[in-house]
């Protein structure tokens, strides 16, 4: 029953969006090591409160969005596109 | 109990007389009745059988709380069960029946289970399934399992329809300022203030009158009361709605919401739903949702007979009715005082037992001036009767206990035991209710969100009082200055004496906490003898509060007993946790129109009516309808499928492949994307050139396989499988706006803008020349093996060729715009009949890519590597892509993976399945060592064949018996494990 204010189209039904995954995760180059990729594809932090996370608007303007989520209450403190480009004009235009 | 409609008494219109059928027998009833008040007027007194004994129930209460009154309504197709009689609106031609008996409710057999009460005590259900008490006897036998069906078949009350549901149901969404939850006294106040502020509100009541306690008062001041309320509110345009659960509060001011639109009609209407599920979305929401009358445990509590004290009210002011005409009315509060005196000014011999050792003044004569007797000191020790009560054992007050003492003979017992707030809604947010000892009830903790509880939800008794703190309730919530504070929770003159159980030492009685799951006093204490202390446990292993009422009544009573047995303060014991729904929801509702046909999208080809013109067949393909097979006159599907597979090897064939994901690849990064997702070399790809490509997860797992076309400097197609056509998408705009936004590419689904057939066959050049206005285009020369290029069919035509091939023939794959797809098939088909070809179905396709040892989404499963798949000639050595370093990992390394192999069985003349496990023949058992993904008959081998995976690949297997062991369907077959390149290896075919 969240609500995310997606930054192109306002405020939606989560229904609308997909959820990513951890938002923060800094992907290693494509030809760095096994022990390097495992770090990044398994191992998660299972965080209780706030963290970013990404969610895709699926069933919308297909952004894919960095969501500040609280895990214990669904708090959403912000929400941004995930392509930095995206997310300057965005905050530009409001 | 002989219970009388009174004349010109309560809110029945007499003169809208109503029939209906109880248990075949016609009886008459009101308009504004329920089915509860019409059966208690007929003086019908057994309405139930419980759960466990089957001991005879009848009705407990006036409301959703309901424990005894629990029947099932409806026939045929709308039978349902377990519905409760004390809140179905009665209305003209209702059919309702007794249920969980046999015969009947009246003279029920399963009666007897009662006699064997000490082997169905808690945790019977986990006892009995691990074998007879005190050995495990009988446990995992034969005679066990026949034991276990008789189990099966006794548990459970009412039996539902196993006839599909003749009626809709609608989904619905509603925003609000404020919404409130229940229409009495607080609730209507509640919502009257935030109306009259400006506020868009949304009152909700379960009943099908507005008012709540308003409607079982006597006194004309407070129905005035409740009349003006209601016309403030529909001027102020607020709105309304009855018949209207709240079952469930969410997160972000979420409510949920059922409201039963023609369940009260006597004639269904075709065009209304049957219920409708609303989700409302509240700025505030206001809880006015009352609070339940608890009992207390005594002997043979259960009894028709025996009811609360507000339901006796409840059905003598709101529904006309007197219960019963020789009453003992017992309590250890003070809202039981006035009840009494109406129902002894009404004509009732009234006695009045208080637990408490004395009574105020105005408590006193208020009974006195009414004619009742009262007993100060006293409660009921054990009732006596059975299908319903002649007299009741009372008990005397003996220090801290009770001693057995007269016996009073009555034909109702009337029992108050203190009131619980319904705090359930509140609690579905994770709310704990805390414990108030000085009014013995849980009491709503402070939410953090915009949710406020008030009147007696919040534990306020006085009505004057809680029509003051829904006022003052709405206020807060809407940030008002000098709202006043709330008021406290109890309010009654004398102090409640808290009481859960009456019993006397030595003398068995039967004392039932949660009448509905015959869960009683001695459960709770078998329980916590037998070990279990936590209260969640407690539940589980009793099944107390686990009926369709969720212990509304019962569970405080429950919590009270445990704490005792374990000399704890109720607070200690903590209390169960309450999740929605509040009361029932049925299953129609969740699922709204989302039913048949419209459970899911169905998605059309743009041939699609051409392919049904044509005599197709049509199969599920996911989301699609695809083609299946092209049945020549009489022919079966075997027939159809071989026959077009033969063709199309022979001459020609042709097959609508628009299914197909397609993504347009745009923009000056678009060649370093591809080379970056796919495992081979995508950067140097010629401009006019397709090629096929395999996509990796970022662990190493093949997601999608498929062929891209270059058909610009910047501008690439992407063909996907039909079935990860969307994830691909999704993964794709994942990559360029999370990990990669530098890169400038643009992708776009183009799934839906073709039309797409393969043509296939020796003749599928010479086929299409015929329909294009330059033949010579598509000439071996001018279009080589993995060529794609513009071309124009005749009309005018505008479209792509790419020479293509998944079924190992000379092979070209046509995209039209998807508006020309009908046009492009009238055109090639003639061309396609004249060459002596066929059309083709997914089936035919099946059987000419499994003889290829081509993989489809049955092989690309999300478990295999790309080694696995046998494509690892795919995989760049020189550059790295997605997935290229955890596709090292340790396990993907190891010789035993399973690898895609082919399969033939031994004798050529017999068959396997599909999902077959593959096992060396000295042990056919297990998992084997490998499984079959896909089975066909083979036109060109001239015998079945299979592909699937085996552990280590085909070469170590090569001459070694194998078993293809379908223990399902009882089927082992010797087979041989081969290449799963079965037919024309080389690929010379497609390269002509």
């Amino acid at each position: 029953m969240i609500r995310i204010n997606c930054p192109f189209c306002g405020e939606r039904d989560h229904s609308e969006f997909t959820y990513g995954g951890d938002g923060t995760i800094d992907y290693p180059a494509l030809d760095a090591s096994i022990e390097d990729w495992h770090e990044a594809v398994f191992q998660r932090e299972n965080i209780r409160g706030m963290q970013t996370e990404t969610w895709h608007h699926v069933n919308g303007c297909r952004a894919w969005l960095l969501v500040e989520r609280d895990t214990m209450t669904h708090e959403i403190r912000s929400v941004r596109a995930a392509h930095p480009g995206m997310a300057k004009v965005l905050e530009k235009a409001i | 109990m002989t219970a009388i409609r009174l004349e010109k008494r309560g809110r029945i219109d007499p003169n809208s007389p109503l029939t209906f059928t109880w248990d075949g027998k016609k009886l008459a009833g009101y308009e504004g009745d329920t089915l509860a008040s019409a059966l208690l007027a007929n003086n019908e007194q057994v309405l139930g059988r419980s759960f466990k004994y089957h001991r005879p129930r009848g009705i407990m209460s006036a409301g959703v709380e309901e424990s005894g009154a629990i029947v099932s309504i409806g026939e045929g197709n709308r039978h349902e069960a377990n519905v409760k009689a004390t809140t179905l609106e009665l209305y003209e031609g209702l059919v309702a029946n007794g249920q969980n008996a046999w015969p009947n409710v009246r003279t029920d057999v399963g009666a007897i289970n009662g006699l064997f009460s000490r082997f169905f005590s808690a945790g019977f259900y986990y006892k009995t399934f691990m074998g007879l008490p005190p050995f495990e006897w009988g446990s995992g036998t034969w005679l066990w399992m026949q034991y276990e069906k008789l189990i099966r078949k006794a548990a459970g009350m009412g039996t539902a329809s196993r006839e599909p549901d003749p009626d809709c149901y609608d989904h619905a969404h509603a925003f609000c300022d404020v919404l409130v939850v229940g229409s009495g006294p607080a609730g209507l106040h509640a919502a009257h203030s935030a109306a009259k502020a400006g506020k868009d509100v949304i009152l909700v009541e379960q009943d099908f009158e507005l008012g709540g306690d308003y409607l079982n008062q006597m006194s004309g001041e407070a129905e005035s009361k409740r009349v003006s309320l209601i016309k403030a509110l529909e001027k102020a345009g607020a709105h309304i709605m009855t018949r209207t659960t709240a079952f469930g509060l969410y997160d972000y001011g979420t409510a949920g919401l059922l409201e039963r639109v023609t369940d009260h009609h006597s004639i269904k209407s075709k065009f209304q739903p049957r219920q409708r599920f609303w989700t409302v979305r509240a700025g505030a929401t206001i809880l006015a949702t009352g609070a339940l009358e608890r009992t207390f445990a005594f002997g043979n509590n259960d009894r028709p007979g025996i009811m609360t004290v507000s339901s006796a009210k409840t059905y003598l002011n709101r529904y006309g009715v007197l219960a019963g005409r020789r009453i003992v009315v017992s309590t250890n509060n003070d809202s039981a005082y006035s009840t009494a005196a109406e129902l002894a000014a009404a004509g009732a011999h009234t006695v009045f037992l208080d637990a408490r050792e004395s009574t105020n003044k105005a408590n006193t004569s208020m009974l006195e001036s009414a004619g009742a007797e009262l007993r100060n000191g006293f409660a009921p020790l054990e009732a006596a009767g059975s299908k319903g009560i002649h007299g009741v054992q009372l008990a005397s007050v003996d220090g801290k206990g009770w001693r057995a003492s007269e016996y009073e003979s009555c034909d109702l017992l009337l029992v108050s035991g203190g009131w619980s707030p319904v705090v359930n809604l509140l609690s579905h947010r994770g709310v704990k209710p805390v414990w108030n000892a000085e009014q013995a009830c849980f009491v709503p903790a402070k939410s953090d969100e915009a949710i406020a509880m008030a009147g007696s939800a919040a534990g306020i008794w006085d009505t004057a009082r809680c029509e003051q703190s829904g006022e003052i309730a709405v206020k807060q919530l809407l940030g008002s200055e000098n709202t006043g504070s709330l008021p406290k929770p109890g309010d009654l003159k004398s102090k409640i004496k808290p009481v859960y159980e009456i019993s006397v030492p030595g003398k068995k009685i039967k004392s039932f906490v949660d009448p509905q799951h015959d869960v009683t006093a001695d459960d709770i204490r078998l329980a916590h003898q037998e070990g279990f202390v936590s209260v969640e446990h407690l539940k589980r292993y009793t099944t107390l509060g686990m009926a369709t009422d969720q212990g509304k009544v019962g569970n405080v009573i429950g919590l009270a007993l445990m704490a005792d047995a374990l000399g704890k303060e109720i607070p200690e014991v903590g209390t169960t946790t309450f999740r929605p729904p509040y009361t029932p929801v049925s299953i129609g509702a969740l699922t709204g129109r989302n039913t048949g046909t419209h459970f899911k999208p169905l998605r059309r080809t743009p041939m699609h009516e051409w392919n049904l013109r044509n005599n197709a067949v049509m199969t599920d393909a996911g989301l699609w309808h695809r083609p299946w097979y092209f049945p020549a006159k009489g022919e079966t599907i075997s027939e159809a499928y071989v026959r077009e597979a033969t063709i199309s090897r022979q001459t020609v064939g042709i097959c609508d492949v628009s299914s197909l994901g397609k993504i347009a690849v745009q923009g000056p990064d678009a060649s370093e994307f591809l080379n970056r997702i796919y495992t081979n070399a995508f950067a140097k790809l010629a401009i006019g050139k397709a090629r096929y490509g395999i996509m990796l997860r970022d662990d190493g797992i093949v997601l999608d396989d498929g062929t891209t076309w270059r058909l610009s400097e910047n501008d690439f197609l992407m063909t996907t499988t039909t079935a990860h056509a969307g994830k691909v998408m999704v993964w794709l705009e994942e990559l360029l706006q999370v990990r990669w936004p530098d890169l400038k590419v643009h992708v776009t689904s183009v799934s839906d803008q073709w039309g797409a057939v393969s043509i296939a066959g020796p003749k599928a050049r010479d086929t299409i020349a015929t329909c294009l206005e330059n033949a010579n285009s598509i000439s071996a020369e001018n279009l080589p093996f993995m060529g794609v290029k513009p071309i124009r069919l005749k009309g005018e035509i505008d479209g792509l060729i790419a020479r293509i091939s998944f079924s190992g023939e000379l092979a070209y794959e046509v995209y039209v715009p998807a508006g020309y797809g009908d046009a492009m098939m009238d055109l090639l088909w003639p061309a396609v009949k004249a060459a002596g070809g066929c059309l083709y179905g997914l089936e035919a396709l099946g059987a000419l890519r499994i003889e290829k040892g081509h993989v489809t989404g049955a092989e690309l499963d999300g478990r295999v590597s790309i080694d696995d798949a046998g494509l690892g000639s795919m995989a760049s050595k020189k550059k790295s892509y997605i997935g290229s370093s955890l596709q090292q990992r340790p396990e993907f390394l190891r010789e035993d993976r399973p690898r895609l192999v082919g399969i033939f069985p031994k004798d050529r003349k017999q068959t396997f399945n599909g999902g077959s496990i593959l096992c060396r023949s000295e042990k056919v058992s297990g998992h084997g060592d490998g499984w079959i993904t896909a089975v066909t008959h083979s036109p060109a081998l001239g015998h079945w064949i299979g592909i699937g995976y085996m552990s280590g690949g085909h070469e170590l297997w090569t001459g070694k018996n194998v078993i293809a062991a379908d223990p399902v369907r009882d089927s082992e077959v010797e087979v041989e494990i081969v290449s799963p390149h079965m037919f024309d290896a080389k690929g010379e075919r497609m390269h002509d």
